[in-house]
């Protein structure tokens, strides 16, 4: 019993931060309807800017985070504003396409030298590591700290899309930009900030992902993009508790198997996952089928 | 003059949807335009709202050049366009709808007595403030966009179609309401189908055919003009009172 309440917290560690990846896919999405397949690369960006922070300017934690947040959120609204406004009106298979090719060129530009280099580093830990053992559970800080910090992350988002102007001219752009418009609502900025938010999330996940999983490399987004996208998908593209909820459900599964039956299968669980869903459930479960927008 | 249109051209691609179309709209007038379906009336709104980018010809409102401009700066320099088919955002509730009405206003209070003016005007949209707008009925609908649009306070607005799918007895009640909005200093372009209503709630009207205009003049002399008669009123024997 409690090797499985220990493999449930350690699911909930990797599942929370795939939680704040997942929310980038969703957000996006919701608004435009792309799949930002270079998403996984901003949470990349994010990690390296984490570990530059501490490493080479020593600055405290909570300037870390901020330190991504706003490194990964400028990302965004870059990619965002050279590679995916000029595709709006084009055909879907367009942007999809961008976005793939975005992704491969954040992979392969940053691991030149001159950049953030080719290698496998080492996340420095910006605090030491204690544990706590309750009852032969244990739990350390680095575990209390992803769940803190993305807990806030999750509260602050729901405050911002449900209570503010700007999340209710973010809802109306994803449901009807046109009319959106006519609302006097700036169309562009709000996309550009909704790719500013899910960047900043991302960046947060990549700074949490360094510190709990302590290597890092250009291509370590790939994998975990490709998860919280599956955790999107699975929870119902577009909306945001079924991101959280997704991706809550991936961590899971990923830990127990690698817990029960074997680490090998970890990763090819969650592409069951994907395909399962796709060919079952393709709206996900907490997804609306909704008409699309002409 | 407060809108004035010269000689626009707006084009789908290879389709020439409108062919110099000029337009005058007064301050205090309602001014209707109508035309069969396909004629280009929603095109003509959606060029002056900036949906649409005329490739020539010039829109000026309240003296300024509108060409070129996005909607949202048209829209926040007091041009309110209520979409054919009333674009409510359904998964918001009435009142966060009537709240993105006056987005463009940043106090929050100046926002709210926008909007409790509006609940005066539409009584059942009070009573439904935290329904979700896509569960009211249709006509319910409509007066949730002419609502948003009232909330901006704007100084012309543009209603497409504000009677389609109506019963009788709504239009009515619509058309009561766009006349008292109008006496109350908003001036109003109104794209209708039903060119009867239109011509007898409007000062002047407009008649589109196949992308341009071919008719205008004041409403009561529309309304005698056998071509109009003929081809958008029917063979009305003996003309509806007043
Ligand atoms: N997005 C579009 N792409 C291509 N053609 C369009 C588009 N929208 C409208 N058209 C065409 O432009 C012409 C004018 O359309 P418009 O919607 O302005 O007509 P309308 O007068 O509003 O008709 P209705 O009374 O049916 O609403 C029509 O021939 C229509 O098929
Ligand atoms: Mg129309």
């Amino acid at each position: 019993m409690e090797y499985f309440v220990q493999q449930v917290i350690n699911g909930l560690q990797i599942g929370f931060v795939y939680a704040l990846v997942a929310l980038g896919y969703t957000l996006v999405y919701g608004i435009v309807r792309l799949i930002n397949f270079a998403h996984g690369d901003v949470f990349m960006v994010g990690a390296f800017i984490g570990l530059y922070a501490i490493e080479r300017h020593h600055l405290p934690i909570s300037a870390v985070f901020l330190a991504a947040v706003g490194g990964c959120a400028l990302l965004a609204m870059a990619m965002e504003r050279v590679a995916y406004r000029p595709l709006r009106e084009a055909p879907r298979i367009a942007s999809l396409i961008t976005a793939i090719g975005m992704s491969l060129f954040l992979e392969y530009f940053t691991a030149l030298h001159q950049v953030f280099g080719p290698d496998y580093y080492s996340f420095p830990r910006p605090f030491a590591v204690t544990t706590w053992e309750v009852r032969g559970i244990t739990l350390t800080n680095i575990q209390a700290i992803i769940f803190v910090v993305t807990l806030l992350c999750l509260g602050l988002l729901q405050f911002v899309v449900y209570r503010t102007r700007t999340g209710r001219a973010m809802r109306a752009v994803s449901y009807d930009y046109v009319t959106a418009g006519l609302m006097g609502v700036n169309v562009n900025l709000v996309i550009s900030l909704t790719f500013a938010l899910g960047g900043a999330l991302a960046g947060v996940g990549g700074v949490l992902y360094g510190i709990a999983y302590p290597q890092v490399n250009t291509f370590m987004g790939v994998m975990p993009g490709l998860k919280a996208f599956t955790a999107a998908v699975l929870g119902g593209i577009g909306s945001i508790p079924g991101a959280v909820l997704g991706a809550l459900i991936m961590g899971q599964s990923e830990t127990l198997t690698a817990a029960y039956l074997s680490s090998t299968y970890r990763d090819g669980i969650a592409f069951l996952i994907l395909i399962a869903v796709l060919v079952w459930k393709p709206t996900g479960i907490l997804g609306t089928a909704r008409t699309e927008k002409v | 003059m407060l809108l004035s249109i010269e000689n626009i051209n707006v084009y789908y691609g290879r389709l020439h949807a409108l062919r110099d179309v000029s337009l005058q709209v007064d301050r205090g007038e309602i001014v209707s335009l109508i035309g069969a379906n396909g004629a280009g009336k929603s095109t003509a709104l959606k060029a002056i709202s900036g949906v649409l980018r005329p490739r020539s010809g010039t829109i000026n409102h309240e003296g300024r050049d509108l060409a070129g401009l996005p909607p949202h700066k048209i829209a926040r320099m007091g041009v309110a366009h209520v979409p054919e088919g009333r674009g409510v955002f359904a998964n918001m509730t009435v009142r966060e709808n009537l709240l993105l009405g006056a987005y463009a206003r940043r106090s929050r209070r100046e926002a709210e007595e926008s909007i409790e003016k509006v609940f005066t005007l539409f009584p059942r949209l009070s009573e439904r403030s935290a329904q979700l707008a896509g569960t009211l009925s249709g006509g319910e609908q409509q007066m949730l966009a002419i609502g948003r649009a009232l909330v901006a306070r704007p100084s012309l607005m543009l209603l497409d179609e504000p009677s389609m799918g109506l019963s009788p007895l709504l239009v009515g009640e619509i058309f009561n309401l766009i006349g008292e909005i109008n006496r109350e200093g908003t001036t109003i372009l109104l794209v209708e189908q039903n060119a009867y209503m239109a011509l007898s709630i409007a000062h002047r009207g407009y008649v589109l055919e196949a992308g341009g205009i071919v008719l205008s003049g004041l409403s009561a002399d529309l309304r005698k003009d056998p071509r109009v008669q003929a081809a958008y009123l029917g063979d009305v024997g003996t003309p509806p009172p007043e």
